[in-house]
């Protein structure tokens, strides 16, 4: 406890400063919980669809896609967070921040690109109908 | 409040991990483990975010969440073109032309 002391001081001096000049600081903290709420949302998304849908390609779509987004959102809303003061240094973290989400923008998909063509060359089917049908057919055979 | 919601942003994500972490374990094929390890790796870089947030030193493991990304893209990359047979697309348009032929 005695280190969870420290930030709140510094937080309750920072809000006191920014109170006292303008009115913005709260305005990012609000915008950045709510990137990072929606970040986590679609994080929800892309566990569920990872857990639950039937082949390797959907998952993939669902992971690949929802990883992706809910990582840009979840970093941007905690760059906006961290912006205590418009000082330099705070600048640079944000601006660090964002090319940590401009760098995953751009490795996430080309990953997920190359695990599909990797499993597409190992001979790994995407699923039809027909493997559908027969997976009930012999579910319901079994039962009976 | 930052503190606050970064300890429950954090609790949230490992909460979040756990559907993953099944994937990984029972994942049918190992394509599916590779991505789920994708998956917790990319989390991991916000994860460090978080921590950084809640030491006051985010400016230090900012560069560590980078470095983190970077290493889990190069891992992803290296996997994935040493799991697959290395067919070049023209042997598989010759091997599906064969297949025709042969149907």
């Amino acid at each position: 406890m005695m280190s969870f002391s420290s930030p709140f001081q510094c937080l309750a001096s920072a809000t006191v400063e920014a109170g006292s000049s303008e009115g913005g600081f709260l305005v990012l903290q609000v915008i950045g919980v709510l990137l990072g709420v929606l970040g986590l949302i679609f994080f929800l998304g892309a566990a569920v669809g990872l857990v639950r849908f039937p082949d390797f390609y959907t998952r993939l779509h669902a992971a690949g896609k929802g990883d992706t987004l809910s990582t840009m959102l979840m970093l941007t809303g905690f760059a906006l967070v961290t912006m205590e003061d418009f000082s330099l240094s705070s600048w640079l973290l944000l601006i660090k921040i964002m090319a940590v989400v401009f760098f995953i923008y751009l490795t996430s998909p080309t990953s997920s690109h190359a695990l599909m063509r990797a499993a597409f060359e190992d001979d790994e089917m995407p699923i039809t109908e027909d493997d559908i049908k027969k997976r009930n057919r012999q579910k319901g055979g079994k039962k009976s | 409040m930052t503190h606050w919601f970064a300890i429950i942003m954090g609790a949230a994500l490992f909460t979040l991990m756990i559907p993953v972490i099944y994937r990984i374990w029972v994942g049918p094929t190992c394509f599916d483990r590779i991505l789920g390890v994708n998956v917790i790796g990319t989390k991991t870089a916000v994860l460090l975010v978080i921590i950084g947030t809640l030491f006051e030193r985010v400016e230090m493991f900012v560069d560590f969440a980078i470095t983190y990304a970077l290493l889990n893209f190069v891992g992803a990359i290296v996997i994935s073109r040493y799991l697959n047979r290395t067919i070049s697309l023209k042997d598989m348009e010759s091997r599906e032309k064969e297949g025709a032929r042969k149907r």
